[in-house]
């Protein structure tokens, strides 16, 4: 026993029986590999296929709308009963122009609320989730904020056009609307106000809808913070207000920036609570921030019903060149996010829902 | 003279700061307050909607007779397909970016390229991919309105997260766990079955139950691949239109007629309490293991 040498493999007896053991154990190894890859690969199949698919549908219109299609303000459908004119090879209803400019600006301005509204609550929040509220009111908050962001979109449409968009246009929108003097920014928020279905409404929707993304990422964010720099701030004698200005708050800029980013791409790509709230108006953009507006996502959702009675199947590539347009420009607002984070290790739920 | 100053100064000072440490605070609880009281105002407002109306009726009837049951079968069936399908491909690419990374250039490089696709996917707004759907699947393959496009769309939808969570929670997996595995001589698949997916397991499950509970709640991609049918579902893969909760909710909230109305109040609770139990499972599985975890330390 003692003086036998060392084999050369303790797991693999020798004869059949190991050699087919051996040969199972390879089999394993190489079927989680080949199987894991495939998987991993798949993501990257499925975002080409998106992209190809939506690009080639999308061609006869490219080629039609031109680059107007990224200033004009007109929606027309044509006289989809009437004859087919062709343009550049392309058959066209007669009359068809498709300006995507109100969709764009729509997409841009709602969003852009959300997001100027979102931060600050966002950090305000995650500030007092991470500061010293007690325990056992911090973790039923903590859960509350978490199925804020798991509440379906459509419940959050629901709940804006039948409660909160009714009651800002009685009770909040007229008073803001009749004290803001006639000059060049706050002419913006004079009446009218509307019912309630429009710009602001979606953007304060939209605020709530990325809170819950922006906060959960700036609580991890404060909880990396070093617990040393915070304690000796403290000990020099400074507040909680000044010590979160001086330490906490420069230590996660970076981070939170990117949060901010990441819930601003979840807005850009909102969908079906915005085709609910947005009042869906097409053909032009909003006059006031109060007025009906839409959004690219919402506009196909809303649209691609009433595409189907064009025939020659241009509204249908029409669509799918905004669609192709919110995908570059939802991915290029993902990148900049994750470029900024640097690879946190986070996990961020999928943004664009709808 | 001087001293008085200084110290009159500094009082009014100190006033200033406390009182800025004042704000601070408050504008703190105010900013949690605006989070809190929406979250609690839209759950209570589909309570206040949904139950003065409801009628047990609605989960054993179809749409076809003012119910709802096909529409909760067709939800469940989707989540279910949606589990299995994304889960197995979001479940092996989180392995594949936690576990396979080998360390030559080209690989790095590869990795680095699906990761990237991962993440790239997981910011594509869900109606382009539903369109996507819709082009491709629906008419492009002629499968129709049906079970099979929808699945697809959705795992495409949530397979970056569950990629993601699964990627994390492996990485978490002491690494001295892995060295024991191949000190003892198993093989790599035999130590990722037996000992890594073991532990990162609560971790991969939480994951997976939060992306069901996004799935449960989509309605922009379904609209344009699943469809929607009056009548119970089949289990037809492709050409068989499948009902699903949220389509109620977005389609019925503004109809003329009453019943319709209570409809979409009772399809929202119900996807509300279908969310809550998926989010709270998970929740509960993370409590869990974490008090086995400090248990066992």
């Amino acid at each position: 026993m003692t003086a036998s040498p060392v084999p050369a493999d303790l797991s693999t007896p020798p004869g059949r029986v190991g050699a087919f053991r051996e040969k199972l154990r390879t089999s394993e190894s190489a079927f989680w590999r080949r199987g894991t890859l495939a998987a991993a690969i798949l993501p990257f199949v499925a975002l080409g296929f998106a992209l190809i698919v939506l690009a080639i549908k999308g061609w006869p219109a490219i080629i039609v709308n031109g680059t107007g299609f990224f200033t004009n303000s007109s929606w027309n459908p044509g006289s989809t009963y009437g004859a087919t004119t062709y343009i550049h090879g392309v058959a066209v209803p007669q009359g068809a122009s498709y300006g995507a400019w109100p969709l764009i600006l729509g997409t841009i301005q709602s969003s852009f609320i959300a997001l100027v509204l979102a931060v600050p609550i966002a950090i305000g929040a995650a500030l007092a989730l991470t500061e010293r509220l007690p325990r056992w009111i911090a973790r039923p908050v903590t859960f509350t904020v978490e199925l804020l962001a798991g509440i379906p979109s459509v419940l959050f449409g629901l709940w804006g056009i039948i409660t909160l968009g009714p009651l800002l246009a009685k009770h909040v929108y007229p008073p803001i609307a009749s004290v803001m003097p006639d000059v060049p920014v706050l002419r913006f928020f004079k009446a009218p106000t509307g019912g309630g279905q429009g710009l602001l409404t979606s953007g304060i929707v939209l605020a709530i809808m990325i809170i819950p993304i922006i906060a959960a990422t700036t609580i991890e964010l404060f909880r990396q913070v070093p617990a040393l720099n915070q304690d000796g701030a403290h000990a020099l004698g400074m507040t909680d207000a000044e010590v979160t200005r001086s330490v906490t708050l420069p230590w996660v800029r970076r981070g939170i920036m990117g949060a901010s980013v990441l819930g601003l791409g979840r807005a850009l790509g909102e969908t079906i609570a915005l085709a609910m709230i947005s009042g869906a108006i097409l053909g032009h953009t909003a006059v006031n921030i109060y007025s009906p507006m839409t959004t690219i996502a919402a506009t196909i959702v809303s649209q691609l019903d009433s595409s189907f009675t064009d025939s020659t199947g241009f509204a249908t590539a029409t669509l799918a060149e905004a669609a192709l347009v919110l995908a570059v420009i939802s991915v290029a607002v993902n990148a900049l996010a994750r470029v900024i984070i640097h690879r946190s290790s986070s996990i961020s739920a999928p943004v664009g829902r709808g | 003279m001087t001293a008085t100053s200084t110290l009159l100064s500094s009082s009014t000072k100190a006033g200033r700061r406390r009182a800025g440490q004042y704000l601070f605070r408050g504008m703190t609880i105010l900013a949690l307050l605006l989070v809190l009281v929406p979250a609690v105002w839209i759950v209570v407002g589909i309570l206040a909607r949904a139950l003065p109306n409801w009628h047990f009726s609605v989960l054993t009837n179809t749409t076809a007779h003012g119910g709802l049951s096909n529409a909760i079968v067709g939800t469940l069936l989707i989540t279910f397909g949606v589990g299995v399908l994304a889960g197995i491909v979001g479940i092996g690419a989180g392995i594949h970016l936690s576990e396979m990374s080998s360390t030559g250039r080209w690989s790095t490089r590869a990795d680095g390229l699906l990761r990237g696709a991962t993440e790239v996917l997981s910011g594509f707004p869900s109606i382009v991919l539903g369109f996507v759907g819709y082009i491709a699947l629906v008419v492009g393959l002629h499968w129709g309105f049906s079970l099979l496009p929808a699945l697809i769309i959705l795992s495409m939808m949530v397979v970056p997260y569950i990629a993601k969570s699964t990627e994390s929670s492996l990485n978490q997996v002491p690494t001295s766990y892995r060295e024991g595995a191949d000190a003892l001589g198993m093989s790599q698949g035999h130590s990722l079955r037996h000992v890594v997916l073991r532990s990162g397991f609560p971790g991969i499950v939480t994951g997976l139950l939060v992306a069901l509970a996004i799935a449960v709640g989509e309605t922009a991609p379904l609209l344009y691949t699943a469809g929607w049918t009056n009548q119970m579902p089949t289990l037809a893969l492709t050409h068989s239109q499948v009902p699903y909760l949220t389509y109620p909710v977005y389609a019925y909230y503004n109809q003329p007629s009453d019943s319709l109305r209570y409809l979409s109040y009772d399809a929202a609770l119900l996807l509300l309490v279908l969310v809550l139990v998926l989010l709270v499972g998970a929740r509960l599985i993370v409590a869990r293991t974490q008090r086995n975890a400090e248990t066992r330390r």
